[in-house]
């Protein structure tokens, strides 16, 4: 799911001969369940995998704030004005612990930061939709955080120590975001037509980008192989899919709301929710920068990074001067 | 736009230990990045501890750690693994005596 830009394999240039032993080594580790520490030895292509993935799953994290953040002062109550600043500010944790993460492997926040600025670095395509309606914070709980449990929990046991641990604090912190999404959408769904009807379009509109949240099916992903025997990724993207799906749906008739899939249907065979075709070319579109907020969303970040330089100046300013009297005091 | 992040100096790193109750140990919960330590601690609260998990914290520059290396792994902590007499159950107390 954080993975979608992440379409080739290893570079040529890992297939040079590492160490055999080293490699092999390393692999028994993995098979044994032990997790691979930041200092610890690891093939060039692991690090790169993990540092492409943690990158832009907390680039993720950080453009995600944005369609929410777009609601803070207008939610409809004092209650549901917390809840989100909240839950948005945990998203901004989300991503910080996930940077962190990231530069134990060597690579510095700075850099990552500037990658995602520049425009070469990927995030979730989920975040490049619009929040039209109050009904769409609902959605967005429920549907894109519930998306997000799916993927984050195996990560939990991701062979990779700072990765694991880093979304143990993340998934103890996203149920809290999909019950009150959940709560928003029971809450319209409960009220009068007009209401009903905004949360159904919301799930109109959120439920097939959710789907593609999970990222390209299997018969087309290239690089599952090696992030399967490397225990970074333990489930296919189908599979997640299928179960962001079969916990979904029971959850969409709870509220007296249609999923807007015509061929969805449940297999008694095979106990599992059917869906239909998802549309890929969509999916393509915005991974490639052309959904309907790509540009939107980018502008706004580049100006928040520029509108907090002087911030950042007056920090190390201060810093510098801090340091400077205690050398003068000492 | 104006320069790109990475002209910017790098701001420091720090290692963030939090005290969860009162008779435990400070222990370390992430690092993050601050100009210095009172804007480390207090973007520390904001960061780790949201939702009541500490009562005290320590932020210490991550340059000042100085770590075991992974590959002397068994140099350092092999020979302790020989040493069973340092257990209580190397020695054999009849059960007569009762619990020691
Ligand atoms: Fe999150
Ligand atoms: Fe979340």
């Amino acid at each position: 799911m954080y993975t979608q830009g992440l379409n080739q394999g290893p570079d040529a240039a890992d297939r040079r001969i590492e160490d055999a032993a080293l490699l092999q080594r390393f692999q028994e580790r993995i098979d044994a369940e032990e997790r691979i520490e930041p200092n610890d030895w690891m093939p060039e292509a692991y690090r790169r995998t993990l540092v492409r993935q943690i990158s832009q799953h907390a680039h993720s994290e950080i453009i995600g704030m944005q369609p929410e953040g777009n609601w803070i002062t207008r939610a409809p109550s004092l209650r549901r004005k917390a809840a989100l600043l909240a839950k948005v500010q945990d998203e901004c944790g989300h991503g910080l612990y996930l940077y962190a993460a990231a530069e134990t492997l060597g690579v510095a926040r700075e850099e990552m930061v500037e990658q995602l600025l520049a425009g070469k670095a990927k995030y979730s395509s989920i975040f490049n939709y619009p929040t039209l309606t109050w009904a769409d914070i609902g959605a967005i709980g429920w549907l894109v955080d519930g998306a997000a449990i799916m993927n984050q929990i195996p990560l939990c046991r991701c062979s990779y120590g700072p990765y694991a641990r880093a979304m143990i604090r993340v998934c103890k912190e996203e149920s809290f975001h999909q019950r009150q999404g959940y709560e928003i959408m029971l809450t319209l769904c409960r009220g009068n037509g007009a209401q009903k009807e905004m949360a159904q379009d919301a799930l109109n509109r959120w439920w097939w980008p959710c789907l593609m949240m999970f990222g390209p099916p299997d018969a087309a992903s290239q690089h599952t192989d090696t992030s399967t025997r490397w225990k970074i990724k333990r489930f296919t993207n189908d599979e997640l899919r299928q179960k962001f799906i079969d916990a979904t749906v029971p959850q969409a008739h709870f509220l007296g709301l249609t999923v807007p899939d015509p061929d969805l249907r449940f297999d008694e065979a095979t106990g599992h929710w059917a869906h239909g075709a998802i549309d890929w070319e969509e999916f393509r579109q915005v991974v490639a920068g052309n959904g309907p907020c790509n540009a939107q969303r980018m502008e706004r970040r580049r100006r928040t990074e520029e509108d907090g330089a002087w911030v950042r100046d007056a920090a190390r300013a201060f810093a510098e001067k801090e340091k400077s009297r205690h050398r003068a005091a000492a | 736009m104006t320069e790109p992040a990475a002209s910017e100096p790098k701001v420091p790193l720090w290692e963030v230990f939090i005290r969860a109750r009162n008779g435990l140990a400070h222990k370390h919960v992430g690092s993050l990045h601050a100009a210095d330590a009172t804007l480390a601690l207090q973007a520390a609260r904001d960061l780790y501890t949201r939702r009541g998990e500490g009562l005290s914290i320590w932020v210490v520059p991550s340059a000042a750690i100085t770590a075991s290396d992974p590959a002397e792994k068994g140099m350092m902590f092999e020979p302790t693994a020989s040493k069973v007499y340092r257990h209580p159950t190397f020695y054999e107390i009849p059960d007569e005596v009762g619990h020691m």
